[in-house]
Formats: C-alpha cells, sequence, structure tokens
C-alpha cells in the first residue's frame, strides 16, 4: 500500500509555545484515521499545515509521496471538509452552486447530481445555503469536497449545531465512502465511541502525538483510552 | 415627439455606454459586495478625483491620469492593508482622503475650481465622445471575459478564501485582480454617475438583487437588469426632464430597491 499522508518531525512553533512538537505519523493509502485530542491538542495546527494554510513549521509533509512544500499537485487529491463552513449568510448561492465551486472540470456537470444524490441532499440543490440547517450544510460541504474525486478526505468535525439524525447519517456516508469507495480519511473528531467504531487508526494527540496506530489496540487498552481521558479532563478544566 | 430623443446621435452614444456601465458594475460590484467591499468603490473614484485634477494641471486627458492613480492607490492600500493588518473600513477611510486630499492641493495649484471639474464630480453622459464610447465598450467587454475565464476561482476566493486556497486557487492574485478590475471599472464609470455616486451603481443594485434569494447565475442577472433599467430609464428621463442624470439614475435604482424591501415585507419573497 502507498502512503497517502506521510508526516515527520512536524513542529510548528507560536511565540509563546510550541502547537506541534516533532509530530510523525503516515497514513497508507485506504486508512480511516482519526485523530483524537482535547481542545487546544494542535489538531487544527496539524490540519492548517497539511492543508497549506500554515506554512511556517518544521519538518516534512508528504502526500503521496510529494512534498507540499515543492509541489502544488496534492491540491487535487484531497477533499476538505471544515469545521465551521464560514460564509455570508445572505450568500446568492444554491446548494449546486457551492458544490459547483468545488468542480476542476467545469465540464463534469452531471457529477454535481451524482454526488447530491449520493449525499441524501438532491432535492435541496435549488434553495440557497444559508437556509439550511447544520447537518445539511455539513453535507453539502462534503459534496464539494468530494465532486472532484479526491483520493484523501479530510475532515474537521464540527462540535454542535448538528442534529443527532444528521450525525448518524454523516457516520455512515464516512463508512461507506472508506469502505465502498476506498477513499482515504482523515477525521478530527471529539467522539471517542464513534471514532471506535470507524477509524481503523487512531492518532492522538496533545501538542506531541500521545498514540499512534491500530484503533483495536488503542480502545482495547485500558490504561491508554484512561491517560487520555484524564489528559483531556484536565485540559477541559484547564480552559474553564 | 418623446421618441424623437432616440434619433440623436449623442442619445445613442449616452444609452450605449450606460448600459455598457450598468453591466459592468453590476457585475464587478456584486463580487465587492459579497467580499463586503461595498466602499471601496467609493474610495477607488475619490482616489481617481486626484488623478482628474492631476491630468487638469498636466494637460492630459483626465481620465487616463485617473486610471492611472486609482489603480494604483487601490493596489497600494490593499498591500498596506495586509501587510499592516489595518481592516477593510479603515483602508477605505484612508484611500478615499487621501485621493480627494491630494486633488484638492493640485487643484488649488491650477488655479481653482473649473467647469471640468464639476463633469466628473457628477458625471456627464450625454457629452460623450464616439472615442469614449468604445473605450467603455472595450474596458466592458474585456473585464466580463476576465469574469467568464475566472469566474469559478474568483466565485469561490469570494465565498470563502480559505476553502478556495486549499482547493488550489491563488487567492491573493485573484483578490489583486479583483482590486485591479474594480479600479478600471470606478474610472470608466465616472462618466455615467460621476466620482459621487459611483458607489451607488456597485451596491445598489446588488443589495436590490440578492434579496430576490436566487443562486448566484441569477442574482447576477437580476442585478445587471435592474441596473440597465435604472441606467436607461435615468438617461431618458432626466433628459426629458432636465436634470442630472446622475442623480436620476441612482434615485430609480434606489426605488427598485425600496419597491423590494417592500414585496420582501409583504412576505411575497423568501426569506433567508
Amino acid at each position: 500500500m502507498l502512503n497517502a499522508v506521510e508526516i515527520t518531525n512536524l513542529t510548528v512553533k507560536y511565540p509563546d509555545v510550541k502547537a506541534l512538537d516533532n509530530v510523525s505519523f503516515v497514513v497508507k493509502e485506504g486508512d480511516f484515521l482519526g485523530i483524537i485530542g482535547p481542545n487546544g491538542a494542535g489538531k487544527s495546527t496539524l490540519f492548517d499545515s497539511m492543508l497549506g494554510l500554515n506554512t511556517k513549521y518544521t519538518g516534512i509533509i508528504k502526500f503521496f509521496d510529494q512534498d507540499i512544500k515543492k509541489s502544488k499537485k496534492y491540491h487535487k487529491e484531497i477533499g476538505y471538509v471544515p469545521q465551521k463552513p464560514v460564509f455570508e449568510k445572505n450568500f446568492p448561492a444554491t446548494v449546486s452552486d457551492v458544490v459547483r465551486m468545488g468542480l476542476r472540470n467545469e465540464s463534469d456537470e452531471n457529477k454535481i447530481d451524482e454526488i447530491l444524490q449520493q449525499l441524501w441532499i438532491h432535492e435541496l440543490r435549488k434553495r440557497r445555503i444559508g437556509e439550511l440547517s447544520g447537518g445539511q450544510l455539513q453535507r453539502v460541504f462534503i459534496a464539494k469536497a468530494l465532486v472532484n474525486n479526491p483520493k484523501i478526505l479530510i475532515l474537521d468535525e464540527p462540535v454542535t449545531g448538528i442534529d443527532q439524525q444528521s450525525i448518524e447519517l454523516f457516520y455512515s456516508i464516512l463508512r461507506e465512502l472508506n469502505s465502498k469507495q476506498k477513499i482515504t480519511i482523515i477525521w478530527s473528531s471529539h467522539d471517542l465511541d464513534a471514532v471506535n467504531q470507524l477509524a481503523n487508526h487512531v492518532a492522538c494527540l496533545n501538542r506531541t502525538l500521545f498514540f499512534h496506530g491500530e484503533s483495536k489496540k488503542f480502545f482495547s487498552d485500558d490504561d491508554l483510552v484512561k491517560q487520555y481521558s484524564e489528559a483531556s479532563m484536565q485540559e477541559h478544566m484547564h480552559h474553564h | 415627439m418623446p421618441f424623437e430623443i432616440l434619433t440623436y446621435s449623442f442619445m445613442h452614444r449616452a444609452l450605449i455606454s450606460g448600459i455598457a456601465i450598468a453591466i459592468l458594475c453590476s457585475v464587478v460590484g456584486l463580487f465587492l459586495v459579497l467580499r463586503r467591499y461595498s466602499l471601496f468603490g467609493d474610495a477607488i473614484a475619490h482616489s481617481s478625483f486626484g488623478g482628474i485634477a492631476l491630468g487638469l494641471l498636466a494637460g492630459v486627458y483626465p481620465l487616463w491620469t485617473a486610471y492611472g492613480v486609482s489603480i494604483i492607490s487601490a493596489l497600494i492600500i490593499t498591500k498596506i492593508k495586509d501587510r499592516y493588518n489595518i481592516s477593510g473600513d479603515a483602508s477605505i477611510a484612508v484611500l478615499l482622503s487621501s485621493g480627494i486630499a491630494a486633488g484638492l492641493v493640485i487643484i488649488s495649484f491650477s488655479g481653482g475650481f473649473t467647469i471640468d471639474i464639476f463633469s466628473f464630480l457628477f458625471g456627464s453622459i450625454l457629452l460623450v465622445s464616439v472615442d469614449d464610447t468604445i473605450l467603455i465598450l472595450a474596458l466592458t467587454g474585456a473585464i466580463l471575459i476576465v469574469i467568464l475565464l475566472l469566474y469559478r476561482q474568483i466565485l469561490y476566493s469570494t465565498f470563502n478564501e480559505e476553502q478556495a486556497k486549499v482547493s488550489g486557487i491563488p487567492v491573493e492574485k485573484i483578490n489583486y485582480l479583483i482590486i485591479f478590475m474594480a479600479g478600471i471599472t470606478v474610472v470608466t464609470s465616472i462618466q455615467l454617475v460621476g466620482v459621487l455616486l459611483i458607489s451607488a451603481l456597485f451596491v445598489i443594485p446588488n443589495v436590490t438583487a440578492i434579496m430576490y434569494g436566487r443562486g448566484f447565475k441569477q442574482t447576477a442577472i437580476i442585478s445587471m437588469s435592474f441596473s440597465v433599467f435604472s441606467v436607461v430609464v435615468g438617461i431618458l428621463i432626466s433628459y426629458i426632464f432636465d436634470i442630472t442624470p446622475a442623480g436620476t439614475i441612482v434615485l430609480l435604482s434606489i426605488g427598485l430597491l425600496g419597491i423590494t424591501m417592500g414585496i420582501k415585507s409583504a412576505g411575497l419573497l423568501s426569506k433567508n
């Protein structure tokens, strides 16, 4: 199996703190990696660096053996779903318009309908983007990320504003994308149970990489889970 | 009798230039409005005032100097804004006042206000020459072609810069391109409504069209239609009643906005 992602000694320093300290891991093609970690653990910094939004890092980030600082080709292999899709509330764009923005090859118009159907939002295609619920919006942004047939899907899971039914649907969509369409998924989540059910690999981040390996191994090791939960809890208390 | 005015060649030039400018301003303006840059057109227009004064002083055709000065100052202010992290509205205020200030100083060097300055401040669409009309059509065509070619990139980076960047769109370059096109559009439109009312052409038809709750292309078409309607009817009414075209055009588009708001509050439009 090819390495979809290879991160070596990734360090990001802010003036007063190290956001990421010497993080290294590999994601094989076809993997489903769940990234967990308390608030402020550096998950956003990791994603920003991988996505080319933060270039002030040391270390190497590679997608399919290509260093992202040296080649721009990797953009087309990645679909990204942001945690909070930020846009003007009254932006005059329909669901189709938004998905079309992601489409590189504009002659592939059929692809839009196809992906909307696959994600159960085809009937919303003419609705304005500002009128949708959190769960619907999330699926629209997944559709936009998938419309170019990326090999890797990177998702920053929203913490609030999505109803239970949409969360279930979201999980089943992720499972299908990974198992049937063989898309490599890198998914940051707060829900340990969901990560346990869906991901076959876990990266547990708290500025440094606390654990990385098969999720079976992580979740069957009570000490690890306990340590993680305690670290997470401390961080949580610290934030309050 | 009222149709007689349609036979005058100055009226043909005015209407053709007016329609081109109406379409151009509504398209470029839609991107500015959605980027929360509504007043940027105004700021460029005010900085072009400095350029016009410079042209009048130097004895050069004032619109040429206006193009130069306003495009350069718009690009510089954007660079400064990014570099020193100044907010959008503050950078607009800086650009706006420095253009007027420079213009006033230059004008006092050249011996005070002249009739020429007034025609640039308030527009003079009925006086456009054949050469002006050709230039307006050429620039409108060129900018619309650029927008059509880069439509997805411009729309995506307007919608969300970060995501556009992730998908490999050169967002900074697109931003400068939009500023550049806005500079050209503003100076081209000075002949229609003058320096003082330009932002009305950029903003009002778009704010109106956005209320109709449609997709992007329909919104752009609605905006263009309103803009063309205001300009054509405004030019005709102003000639018939001998009033200023610039003011009439802007009041008409404000009227369309008012009617739209009325329709919307009556619940006849989908709510957003």
